[in-house]
């Protein structure tokens, strides 16, 4: 093993050596920064750049120099809607009905995940036996790949499955979970706050490790109540890390598609159908596809997202200057 | 909450349970059941057989119809739980059906035969693993060919991505050059670009480099995570650069300062950032089903997708692969888990 190690840093020292001899550090500087940056620019910046301007050309060509320039014609298409209030009145009604049932999975995923995540970690912060074990429990299925997510969930709640089993032996009714428009949703915010639940509580637990054990003990000599404490002491001291976990969930929740897209399909009909698969239809899946549509929609979300970390940030702003604890 | 809590109820009242206790407990229970039950659903579902998978409610355990080995007939024979005319019962051994009337015989005494109507009989029933729905779709289902192209994306991912982005977070930690503020700068701006807003440009990339269908499609664009140079760099500027100038005293041209100093101090770093790339490499789902498009190149989760939606209704054959498929992590996750999450817990990033 030693040697082998050996050999290979003999072998890669070359280029580094033959460099620091010919051009001395700053030779080698460029030489350690290059391929990340390389690879960096060619496949992450590059297409940030390239985006903007791919979204005003159309036709079906993949490359740029053989795609016509449109101009705004594919916003101007994603936009044409006679009533903004009713997404099937515009051109692109799938653009807009997938960005109305993102508003509503954000907002609930959003909600139940932060909820359930800090219920969760305040529990896995107490005195527990076997504390290891029970966080292990939570963070099991962050690791579940999203494809398994949604076939393990689609194989409980279909018709004869366990869930509908479970109903019936308590002398309920066995339903159509995932056909029927509503619960379809309901179903998707539940599969993914049950996969992303233990992420999120393990920031939150870190968070609750971060409060000084003093207070709490100066509290329980006081004979404080215990719900007085919570709101008092432990949500205020928390609010940084329960920022962080409203952060990232909303960022990542705008972006749903796996663990849904193999769950339900979309379905049923456009029910559980949100953004980024909309671009990927319309770019990549749709019979007749239109990557210059995708591209414009792609940037769309990319604003939102940007005005949504913007909105955070000033109110992490706002709040250090306002003070966290009252 | 709950440390002082635990404290006040131990003083007050000793081994008497405060609310907060019960409910605690009660979420605790329920995130066993919730968080392990469905998995564990999936792997006793992966061995039913088709007809057990299709009865409902579904039993518990795995179970198939015991059968037996009847002197005087070929092939082994079905047991029932038969309700005699008299009144006893006794396990009899089918030899046919015919009608509402069944040909049985005593497995104990196959000379003895009864004509029983099927009402009186229920079958017998012995947990029994069907290893078939792993065997079986192994031809159709190129499981080995995925498994293989998904390892050596995860692989081949995680080496370039451990090296290239040291080697960056190297430079951008321990040494001053013109542009270091602005090369961090870009690193940190990009941290929130996902992959979801650039997927018709990077396409186009990939193309143009000709790399769709190809592995390389799927792992150049993941390798330059801002993420990993990110977590080491800030990692690496807490090793002194006393070291640094110690080893330059002593003649260490800089990649052997890289190699043997920097490399070493950087592992638990280094560990954390593996063992996320390799969860997000194996798991990553739409960049690859939108690159792979020749089913020779798919990897394990397009496969399994594609499967599944092939063969919707082979829900046998479906859990058998999806139970193979998360199999991997999962050993990984039992070996690893406290490290795995307490690196989380100190970087916050997944």
């Amino acid at each position: 093993m030693g040697r082998v190690g050996g050999a290979v840093m003999r072998i890669a020292a070359l280029p580094f050596d033959w460099v620091q001899a010919r051009f001395g550090r700053p030779g080698v500087i460029a030489l350690l920064v290059a391929p990340n940056l390389i690879v960096f620019s060619v496949f992450v910046v590059g297409p940030i750049l390239i985006n903007g301007y791919y979204s005003l050309t159309g036709g079906a060509a993949l490359f740029l120099e053989e795609r016509v320039f449109v101009g705004l014609e594919q916003y101007r298409r994603l936009l044409d809607c006679r009533d903004f209030a009713d997404p099937l009145t515009c051109r692109e009604d799938r653009f807009w009905i997938g960005l109305r049932n993102l508003g509503v999975f954000v907002l609930a995923k959003v909600v139940v995940l932060t909820l359930a995540a800090l219920a969760t970690a305040l529990v896995l912060n107490r005195r527990l036996r076997g504390r290891g074990f029970w966080r292990a429990v939570y963070f099991f299925p962050v690791l579940l790949s999203p494809v398994v997510v949604g076939l393990i969930w689609k194989w409980i709640l279909q018709r004869d499955g366990a869930l509908n089993a479970l109903l019936v032996s308590l002398g309920a009714e066995p339903m159509l979970w995932l056909a029927e428009p509503g619960w379809a949703m309901a179903w998707s915010v539940f599969v993914s706050v049950w996969a992303h639940l233990g992420f999120y509580a393990l920031i939150l637990l870190a968070g609750l490790q971060a409060i000084p054990a003093d207070l709490h003990e100066a509290a329980a000599m006081d004979g404080t109540r215990p719900m007085r404490v919570f709101f008092r002491i432990t949500l205020p001291l928390l609010w940084p890390s329960l920022l962080v976990v409203l952060v990232l969930a909303t960022i990542r929740a705008v972006q749903v598609f796996d663990e849904v897209f193999v769950l339900t399909g979309g379905g049923p009909g456009t029910a559980t159908t949100f953004l980024v698969q909309y671009i990927y239809e319309t770019g990549f899946a749709a019979q007749i596809r239109n990557l210059g549509l995708a591209a414009a929609a792609s940037m769309l979300m990319a604003g939102g997202l940007i005005v949504l970390t913007l909105a955070q940030v000033l109110l992490t702003t706002w709040r250090d200057r306002h003070g966290a604890v009252r | 909450v709950s440390a002082a809590l635990t404290f006040l109820t131990r003083r007050r009242h000793p081994g008497r349970w405060h609310w907060t206790d019960v409910a605690a407990w009660t979420w605790l229970i329920l995130g066993l059941l919730l968080m392990f039950g469905p998995v564990l659903w999936l792997g006793l579902s992966s061995f039913k057989t088709r007809a057990a998978l299709a009865e409902f409610p579904p039993s518990f355990l795995p179970l198939a119809q015991a059968e037996m080995q009847v002197t005087g007939h070929a092939a082994p024979l079905p047991l029932f739980r038969v309700r005699l005319p008299d009144g006893s019962e006794t396990v009899l051994a089918q030899v046919r059906r015919v009608g509402i009337e069944a040909r049985m015989v005593d497995p104990a005494d196959p000379s003895r035969t009864f004509d029983v109507p099927i009402s009186e009989r229920i079958p017998v029933r012995e947990v029994r693993l069907a290893w078939g729905n792993y065997l079986e779709p192994l031809a159709r289902f190129d499981f080995l060919r995925f498994f293989g192209n998904s390892l050596f994306v995860t692989v081949v991912a995680t080496a370039i991505t451990l090296l290239i982005n040291a080697m960056a977070a190297f430079a951008l930690a321990k040494y001053t050059f013109r542009g270091r503020e602005a090369i961090m700068l870009f690193v940190v701006a990009t941290l929130m670009v996902p992959l979801s807003v650039i997927l018709v440009p990077l396409y186009m990339v990939v193309g143009g480099l000709g790399l769709t269908d190809s592995l390389w499609g799927v792992i150049w664009p993941t390798v330059a995570t801002p993420t990993g140079v990110f977590l080491l760099r800030q990692y690496m500027l807490t090793i002194p650069d006393e070291m640094i100038e110690a080893a330059r005293m002593d003649h260490a041209s800089e990649f052997r300062i890289f190699w043997r100093i920097i490399l070493p101090l950087s592992a638990p770093a280094l560990a954390v950032l593996a063992i996320f790339s390799v969860m997000w490499r194996w798991n990553d789902f739409l960049w690859p089903l939108i690159v792979l498009s020749r089913q020779d190149t798919y990897t394990l989760q397009v496969g399994l997708n594609a499967f599944a939606g092939e063969l919707n209704v082979q829900w046998h054959y479906v859990l058998a692969m999806t139970v193979l498929t998360l199999l991997p992590v999962t050993l990984v996750f039992g070996f690893l888990q406290r490290f795995i999450t307490t690196g989380i817990a100190g970087t916050g990033m997944k």
